[in-house]
C-alpha cells in the first residue's frame, strides 16, 4: 500500500510548526499505524533527516502513551482503539493521511507529535486516590461490594489517561478523564469518606490547569479508546454539586 | 574475592521475616525527614516503594522515562496476581504458594525470600482493595479467583484482563497522593544514565531530562533501582518498547553483581511473528489456558494443509488432533508451567506440525469451553483479550482457534540482591523485575506482580531502615562533589561518542541483529557450540555498533533515537553476559534449556554442581566477567525432579 502523509513537524515548544508532506510505499495492511511511522522514520534517519518524534510504549493499547490526531480524529478512524492498535488495513491504498498532535491549551506541544500531559498527573495528585497508608488495610473480603457496582467501577477504571477525550473536545475539556476516576472511587465503600473533597479538589485542579468547560457535545465519549461513558460525567456533576452545597 | 552474603535471618522458615522485622534497626521520624531516597522506576515495584517510603517520612525523588508514572510497563500485565488467601477454601496456604513458587522456579530460588513473598502476598490484596482496586468479584460481592499455570489451586486475583493496569493505578494513586503532599518529587521523562558512588556507597544518580537533553545530578542517601526487566535484549518481546536494562547495567558496571542473567522466560501464548516490520510481540494472557486447549494436528500432512490454507482447523477431526500438553502432562494439562509449555510448542513445530505460514505457531482452541459454558461466559471471562487478538490478527477467536507461539516475556535474572534487596553496592537496592531474587529459573504466572508489590509495599520499607539508621549523620552531599562531576562527564563523553559516529546503520538495525543472535542461540534451546559462536558474534556486533551506528540530532533536544542508542549499546554488553552465563551453566533448569542436558525433552538439572546463583562481577567490556557463587541451601524442602506429569 502507498500513502501520502501530512505530518505535523515542530522542533520544540517555541517553534511555530507546520505540516510536512511525505509519501510512503510498500506498506503492509497488517502493520500497525506506529509501525508504518517506524518505517518512515527509518527512511528519514537513513537520509540524515530528523525522525518524527511521537510518544508510544506498550503498543498494545494499555499504557496511554500513544497519542496521534489522525485525519481529524483522536487515535484515528477506528472505534475504541488507540493509535498503536490502529492497523493500516483501516485505510485505503493511496489515502492522504493527516497526522497531528493532541491540540489543547492544557497539553502544550513538546516536539512534533509529542505533548505534555502532566496536567493529568496533577489532577490525580489533587484527589484521585483513597488515603490509606501501606499496612493500614483490613482483610480484603471484609468489605463486600455488589458485583454490579464493581463492574461499573471497573468500566470507569479502564481509562488509560491518554487524553484523546480532551483532544476530541472542541472546548478542550477533561471531564471524561476526571469523572472516570471520581466514579470509580465513588462506587466503592472505600471511596466514601473522601467522596466530597475528592470531587471538589479534582475539579478545581482541572480548572486551574486550563481545561475547557463541558457543553455536552459528547465527542469525548465517541473518541475514547476505552469506551468510557458520559454517565460518569453525570455522576461527577452530582458529586460535585452535593459537595459544593455541603461545603457552603 | 568478596563472599556473597545473602543475609537470610536465622530461625525456622516461617519465622524468619518476623525475626528480621523485630531485630532490624529503626529510624525515628525526625531523622527520616532528613534522609533522601532516590527511586528509579515507577512501575509496581517503584511506585509502591516511593509511596510507602514517603508515607513513612523519607524524602523521596522518583524517576521514570515515560511522560507519567502511570505508564510503566507493569500497566500491561493482564492475567492476575497470586496471593495465599485461600478464599476458595481449596487447600491453599502460605506454605503451598511458597512450595509452588520454588518448584515452579525449578529449585533455583532462595527459600527464605520466597517464603516471605508468599507470606506478604496476603497483605498485598488487602492493601490494593483498600485503595479501590476493582478486582473481579462474585455475586456475593466477595473477591473472585482463577487458577494459573503451575498451581492446582485457585489463588489468582484479577481485574478482567487488566490486572497490572489496575494494580499500577492503585500504586500510582498512592504515589501521586505523596506528590501532592510534597513528600515525593516526581521526575517524569527522565532517564537514569549513571549511578554515583562515594566512598563505595551509592549516593546518587545522573539523570537526563529527556525533553531538554540536560544532564542532572541528584543526591540520595540510598538509591532504589526499580527499572524492570531486560527482555528487549531480544528486540522482539512482549515488553513495552522502552523497557531497557540501562539503569541496572550502569549499576552492574559500578560493581553490582548481575544474578543469573541467562534465566529468561519465553511465554507460550503470544501472537506469532508475521513480518520483518514487526516492532513487538503481543502476549495473550496465560489465563486463557484455563479454558483454551492447545493443539496441533497429529500429522505433518494436515499441518501442511493448514499452513497452505487448504484445510481449516475445523476440518481436522477430534481424533486427528494432538492436544500435546494434555497428552504429555496429564495432571497439569494445559496449565503446566510456561517453560514447559513453550518447549512443547517448539518441539511440535520443529517436528513440522506448526500451523502458521512461517511454521512457528500452534492452536489455542476455545471450542470446547464455548460448548460447555456458552459464548457469553467465555467472552466475559477474558474481557479485552479477544477483541485485542481480533484487532491484531483480523480473526475472531470465538469462531476459529487462536494461533499462538512462544515469545520472550520476562527475565528472572537481574541485579543480585540479598534478603534486604540490597545489591552488592551498599545503599543501592533493586526491586521488582530488576532484581534476580524470587523466581529461580522460571517464573510462575501471576507472581511478578506479587513480587513487585511485595518488594515495594512490604519489604523495602523495613529493610531500608536497617541501612539508613547508620546514615542519619550523613548530611546531604552537595552535587558539586567530584564524584558527581566525574559521573556526569562519563555520560557526556559517551553521548558525544554516540552522536559523532554518524555511520551507516540505524540503531534498530543493530538491535534487530542482536535480537536474532539472542533468539537463535540463547533462546528456547541452547548449546555450548551455539553459545560460543554467539559470544563472538556479539563482540563483533559491539565493535560494529561503535564504529558504524547512525544517531541523528543533537544532545540538547528531545531525541528519542539517541536515548534508544544508549539502551541498545547496553543491551549488546548484557547480551554477551547472558551468553557467558548460559554457557557456564552446564545443566538445564526452568527457562534455561541446554540441549546437551535433557531427559527425553525434559530439563535435566545438575544439583550437585549447579545448585547456586551465578552472580557476575563486571571487569571491563573486553574482559571476562568473574563468577561468584551463592550456594542455595534447602532446609525445608527436598529437591526433586520437577514433574508436572
Ligand atoms: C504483556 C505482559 C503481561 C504480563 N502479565 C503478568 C501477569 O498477569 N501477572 C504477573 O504477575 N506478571 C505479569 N507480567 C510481568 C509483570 O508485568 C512485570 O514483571 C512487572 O510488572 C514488572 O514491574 P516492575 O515494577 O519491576 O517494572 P516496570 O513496570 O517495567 O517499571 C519499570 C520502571 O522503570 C522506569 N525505568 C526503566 N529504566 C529507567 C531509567 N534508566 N531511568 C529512569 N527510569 C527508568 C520505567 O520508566 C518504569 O517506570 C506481564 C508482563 C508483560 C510484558
Ligand atoms: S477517558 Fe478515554 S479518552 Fe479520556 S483519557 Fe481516559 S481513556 Fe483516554
Ligand atoms: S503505545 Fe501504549 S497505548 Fe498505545
Amino acid at each position: 500500500m502507498k500513502f501520502n502523509l501530512k505530518v505535523w513537524r515542530q522542533k520544540n515548544a517555541k517553534d511555530q510548526g507546520k505540516l510536512v508532506d511525505y509519501t510512503i510505499d510498500n506498506i503492509n495492511a497488517d502493520m500497525s499505524f506506529l509501525e508504518m511511522v517506524d518505517v518512515l522514520n527509518d527512511e528519514l534517519v537513513r537520509k540524515g533527516e530528523d525522525p518524527i518524534a511521537f510518544d508510544h510504549d506498550c503498543r498494545e493499547g494499555i499504557c496511554g502513551m500513544c497519542s496521534m490526531y489522525i485525519s481529524g480524529r483522536a487515535h484515528g478512524p477506528q472505534h475504541a482503539a488507540t493509535t498503536c492498535q490502529l492497523y493500516m488495513r483501516s485505510f485505503k491504498d493511496g489515502d492522504t493521511i493527516y497526522v497531528e498532535p493532541w491540540r489543547a491549551k492544557a497539553f502544550p506541544v513538546i516536539k512534533d507529535l509529542v505533548t505534555d500531559r502532566s496536567a493529568f498527573d496533577r489532577i490525580i495528585a489533587a484527589g484521585g486516590f483513597v488515603s490509606v497508608n501501606t499496612g493500614q488495610a483490613q482483610d480484603a473480603n471484609a468489605l463486600p461490594v455488589e458485583k454490579a457496582d464493581a463492574e461499573k467501577a471497573m468500566d470507569a477504571a479502564a481509562c488509560i489517561g491518554c487524553g484523546a477525550c480532551v483532544a476530541a473536545c472542541p472546548n478542550g475539556a477533561a471531564m471524561l478523564f476526571v469523572s472516570a476516576k471520581i466514579s470509580q472511587l465513588a462506587l466503592f465503600p472505600q471511596g466514601q469518606p473522601e467522596r466530597n473533597t475528592r470531587a471538589i479538589n479534582m475539579v478545581n485542579q482541572m480548572d486551574e490547569e486550563g481545561f475547557g468547560n463541558c457543553t455536552n457535545i459528547g465527542a469525548c465519549e465517541a473518541e475514547c479508546p476505552k469506551e468510557i461513558k458520559l454517565t460518569n460525567i453525570a455522576r461527577m456533576n452530582r458529586d460535585y454539586l452535593a459537595a459544593s452545597l455541603i461545603s457552603e | 574475592m568478596s563472599t556473597l552474603n545473602s543475609k537470610i535471618p536465622p530461625g525456622p522458615l516461617a519465622e524468619k521475616w518476623s525475626y528480621y522485622k523485630e531485630h532490624a534497626k529503626l529510624v525515628n521520624p525526625a531523622n527520616k525527614r532528613k534522609l533522601e531516597v532516590i527511586v528509579v522506576g515507577t512501575g509496581l515495584a517503584g511506585a509502591s516503594a516511593a509511596a510507602t517510603l514517603a508515607e513513612l517520612g523519607y524524602q523521596v525523588k522518583a524517576f521514570c522515562f515515560q511522560d507519567s508514572p502511570r505508564r510503566a510497563h507493569s500497566i500491561a500485565a493482564q492475567g492476575g496476581i497470586n496471593a495465599a488467601k485461600n478464599y476458595k477454601n481449596d487447600g491453599d496456604s502460605v506454605y503451598r504458594l511458597f512450595y509452588d513458587t520454588i518448584k515452579g522456579g525449578d529449585f533455583r530460588a532462595r527459600e527464605g525470600n520466597v517464603y516471605r513473598l508468599a507470606d506478604v502476598s496476603r497483605n498485598i490484596i488487602d492493601q490494593c482493595v483498600a485503595q479501590g482496586v476493582p478486582f473481579a468479584r462474585d455475586y456475593g460481592g466477595l473477591l473472585d479467583n482463577r487458577s494459573f499455570g503451575g498451581a492446582q489451586v485457585s489463588r489468582t486475583f484479577y481485574a478482567r484482563g487488566q490486572t497490572g493496569q489496575q494494580l499500577l493505578l492503585g500504586a500510582y494513586g498512592a504515589l501521586e497522593r505523596q506528590v501532592g503532599l510534597g513528600n515525593v518529587k516526581m521526575y517524569s521523562r527522565h532517564e537514569m544514565l549513571e549511578l554515583v558512588k562515594i566512598d563505595g556507597k551509592a549516593r546518587g544518580i545522573i539523570a537526563k531530562n529527556l525533553v531538554t537533553g540536560e544532564l542532572e545530578r541528584h543526591f540520595g542517601h540510598a538509591v532504589l533501582l526499580c527499572t524492570g526487566g531486560y527482555g528487549n535484549v531480544f528486540f522482539l518481546s512482549t515488553n513495552a518498547m522502552g523497557s531497557n536494562v540501562t539503569a541496572a547495567w550502569k549499576a552492574h558496571k559500578q560493581g553490582a553483581y548481575f544474578g543469573n542473567p541467562c534465566y529468561t522466560q519465553i511465554h507460550p501464548t503470544c501472537i506469532p511473528v508475521t513480518g520483518d516490520y514487526q516492532s513487538k510481540l503481543t502476549l495473550m494472557s496465560e489465563s486463557l489456558r484455563n479454558d483454551g486447549r492447545v493443539w496441533v494436528p497429529k500429522t505433518k500432512e494436515d499441518a501442511k494443509a493448514i499452513r497452505e490454507g487448504k484445510k481449516k482447523p475445523e476440518d481436522i477431526k477430534e481424533e486427528d488432533r494432538d492436544y500435546y500438553l494434555e497428552r504429555k502432562y496429564p495432571s497439569f494439562g494445559n496449565l503446566c508451567p510456561r517453560d514447559i509449555a513453550s518447549r512443547a510448542a517448539k518441539e511440535a513445530c520443529d517436528d513440522g506440525r506448526g500451523i502458521v505460514p512461517s511454521g512457528f505457531g500452534v492452536f489455542l482452541d476455545f471450542g470446547d469451553a464455548i460448548k460447555r459454558l456458552g459464548v457469553e461466559v467465555v467472552k466475559a471471562r477474558y474481557g479485552e483479550l479477544f477483541p485485542m487478538y481480533q484487532n491484531i490478527t483480523n480473526e475472531d477467536p470465538l469462531k476459529t482457534p487462536m494461533k499462538i507461539y512462544p515469545a520472550v516475556h520476562y527475565t528472572m535474572g537481574g541485579l543480585w540482591v540479598d534478603y534486604e534487596l540490597m545489591t552488592s553496592i551498599p545503599g543501592c537496592y533493586a526491586l521488582g523485575e530488576a532484581n534476580f531474587s524470587d523466581h529461580g529459573a522460571n517464573r510462575l504466572g501471576a507472581s511478578a506482580l506479587m513480587q513487585g508489590l511485595a518488594d515495594g509495599y512490604f519489604v523495602i520499607p523495613y529493610t531500608i531502615g536497617n541501612y539508613l539508621s547508620s546514615e542519619i549523620f550523613t548530611k546531604s552531599i552537595p552535587t558539586d562533589h567530584p564524584a558527581f562531576a566525574e559521573a556526569e562527564n562519563a555520560v557526556k563523553e559517551r553521548t558525544q561518542k554516540l552522536l559523532s559516529i554518524k555511520g551507516k546503520r540505524t540503531v534498530d538495525d543493530f538491535h534487530k541483529a542482536l535480537g536474532k543472535i539472542m533468539w537463535e542461540y540463547c533462546g528456547m534451546a541452547r548449546t555450548a557450540e551455539g553459545l560460543t559462536k554467539a559470544r563472538k558474534m556479539i563482540q563483533d556486533l559491539r565493535k560494529e555498533f561503535w564504529s558504524d551506528v547512525n544517531v541523528p540530532g543533537t544532545i540538547n533536544e528531545f531525541n528519542p533515537e539517541l536515548d534508544k542508542a544508549g539502551r541498545v549499546a547496553d543491551f549488546i554488553e548484557l547480551g554477551e553476559l547472558m551468553v557467558v552465563d548460559a554457557l557456564n551453566r552446564n545443566e538445564s533448569c526452568g527457562g534455561h534449556f541446554r540441549v546437551e542436558y535433557q531427559d527425553q525433552g525434559e530439563a535435566k538439572r545438575d544439583d550437585e554442581n549447579y545448585r547456586y546463583v551465578a552472580a557476575w562481577e563486571f571487569k571491563g567490556v573486553d574482559a571476562d566477567p568473574v563468577l561468584h557463587k551463592e550456594d542455595l541451601v534447602y532446609e525445608n524442602i527436598q529437591l526433586q525432579v520437577r514433574s508436572y506429569k
